[in-house]
């Protein structure tokens, strides 16, 4: 019997490093008038956070926002319908990644529609959707696209392959989003508390650090961009805090092994290509202008969206009356403050969005709430 | 959860613009896509996003995150291995 996964994360924490870090964290806060107040946007972040208990590491003036950096958790219902409605079509296969098959919508998740006979697929890449498609001429394959800023450009790779080899059986519904407008609009709501941002790891290889470069100089934000690792959030927070004491306020990367300013520009132009902006409706958080990625209109006979008009719901679906998800991206409450957590709303069962994947804030409160 | 473990290049195949990388002992096919042509050669360390090189690595970073999985790699059976590096990059948020 070897090792599982989780032996590995906790291997993988260099002990010594991330106390030698914490202890400087420690003497840089007892400096600092205020408390400090960081949103790490990403859910990975949240994940490496809680599972290796960094906030109980931390002195009581440095706290921490979960972002809304999960793509499966920010996914309104109304998106997740589509997907289920479209599973259900005649001749249809929908394929997704990760764990957006098991987000219910009004009617149910994929996984549902699945048991009730449709044919859903989770796979590992968009590419795999090239296989399928072979295999199965006489089917339209409908690639559910889902991610941020790292994950578009695979999907206009995949877009591009099936253009230039003229692929006549697959088609997109997508649902990109990126990451600076709901920084944007959450710092720009007046009961934000929110004072520095740990950045994303990997939105920042493909988009370059530039992204982020607006907060620091127009809204009074550090930005840090870390790694995944505990080593790096330690080392990340030891920046963002040594930035208040000396009173600066800056963009900086700690991910330089993998994050340049520029990122992946031939990934930009690929997502440039197919591409643009669009308005996008966040679970939890609601409509943020130009927050989404659609495909441009030249691109309409691969866009599933457009194709199955006329049976997609339209209609907006709110969020649990009882779910706080929203507040609870803003800072303004923490999961447990929710009065269904972990009764009514588990990860076996989520009610609201943030429930819903690993990376979610609330999930991992759950998995790791012991350690609080 | 995604952990960047670097993967090297050990094959380029420029007609199907694809690689084969080999992550901590794992050997896969991965699309090049989204990297300028000629930017990468054999020997080269990556970042692997869903079945895509997401960037190249410098070589002396990639080789200090792969000492940290090297300790461990030996303690892991051919299955384990390959389970935690498909759920390692298997992010598909990598955000
Ligand atoms: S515990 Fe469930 S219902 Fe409550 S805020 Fe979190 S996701 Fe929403």
């Amino acid at each position: 019997m070897g090792l599982e996964l989780k032996n590995l994360y906790d291997d993988f924490r260099d002990a010594n490093t991330i106390k030698a870090y914490a202890k400087l964290i420690k003497e840089d806060a007892i400096k600092l008038s205020k408390t400090i107040n960081i949103m790490e946007v990403c859910g990975g972040h949240t994940h490496t956070i809680m599972k290796y208990g960094i906030l109980q590491l931390l002195p009581s003036n440095i706290k921490f926002v979960h972002g809304p950096g999960c793509p499966v958790c920010i996914m309104p219902k109304e998106r997740i319908d589509h997907a289920y409605v479209l599973s259900g079509q005649e001749n249809v296969i929908l394929v997704t990644l990760g764990d957006m098959i098991k987000v219910p919508g009004s009617s149910g998740s994929l996984q549902d529609a699945r048991s009730k006979g449709a044919d859903v697929r989770f796979v590992y890449s968009p590419l795999d959707c090239l296989k399928i498609a072979k295999e199965n001429p006489t089917k339209t394959v409908i690639f559910f696209a889902i991610g941020f800023e790292t994950t578009t450009p695979m999907t206009a790779a995949l877009l591009d392959t099936v253009v230039k080899q003229n692929i006549p059986n697959i088609l997109l519904h997508v649902n990109h989003v990126t990451v600076p407008e709901p920084m944007r609009a959450l710092i720009s709501d007046e009961a934000c508390i929110i004072d520095a941002f740990l950045g994303p790891s990997h939105v920042s290889v493909i988009s370059g650090s530039k992204i982020y470069e607006e907060f620091p100089r127009e809204r009074g934000k550090p930005v840090v961009v870390s790694g995944f690792e505990p080593v790096d959030v330690m080392q990340s927070i030891s920046m963002i805090v040594k930035q208040f004491v000396e009173n600066k306020c800056k963009l900086e990367v700690q991910y330089k092994r993998a994050v340049s300013y520029e990122g992946n520009m031939k990934a930009q132009v690929m997502i440039g290509k197919y591409f643009q902006k669009a308005d996008f409706r966040w679970r939890g958080l609601g409509d943020i202008p130009m927050s989404g990625l659609r495909l441009k209109d030249e691109y309409d006979r691969y866009n599933a969206e457009k194709i199955y008009d006329a049976i997609l719901p339209k209609q907006p679906i709110d969020d649990h009356k009882l779910c706080i998800c929203g507040d609870i991206l803003k800072g303004k409450a923490t999961p447990p403050e929710c009065s269904i957590f972990g009764t009514a709303c588990k990860p076996t069962n989520p009610i609201g969005s943030c429930m819903v994947s690993s990376e979610g804030a609330c999930a991992a409160y759950y998995k790791y709430g012991n350690l609080i | 959860m995604c952990l960047s473990i670097p993967s090297k290049i050990i094959k380029i195949d420029k007609e199907k613009n694809t690689a084969f990388v080999d992550t901590m002992g794992v050997t896969r096919e991965v699309g090049l896509d989204l990297m300028e042509e000629g930017s990468l050669h054999v020997g080269d360390y990556v970042l692997i996003h869903i079945g895509f090189v997401m960037n190249k690595i410098d070589e002396e970073d990639a080789l200090e995150s792969l000492k940290v999985y090297r300790e461990i790699i030996d303690k892991m059976d051919e299955e384990d291995r390959f389970a935690a590096v498909r759920e390692s990059d298997n992010c598909p948020s990598g955000a």
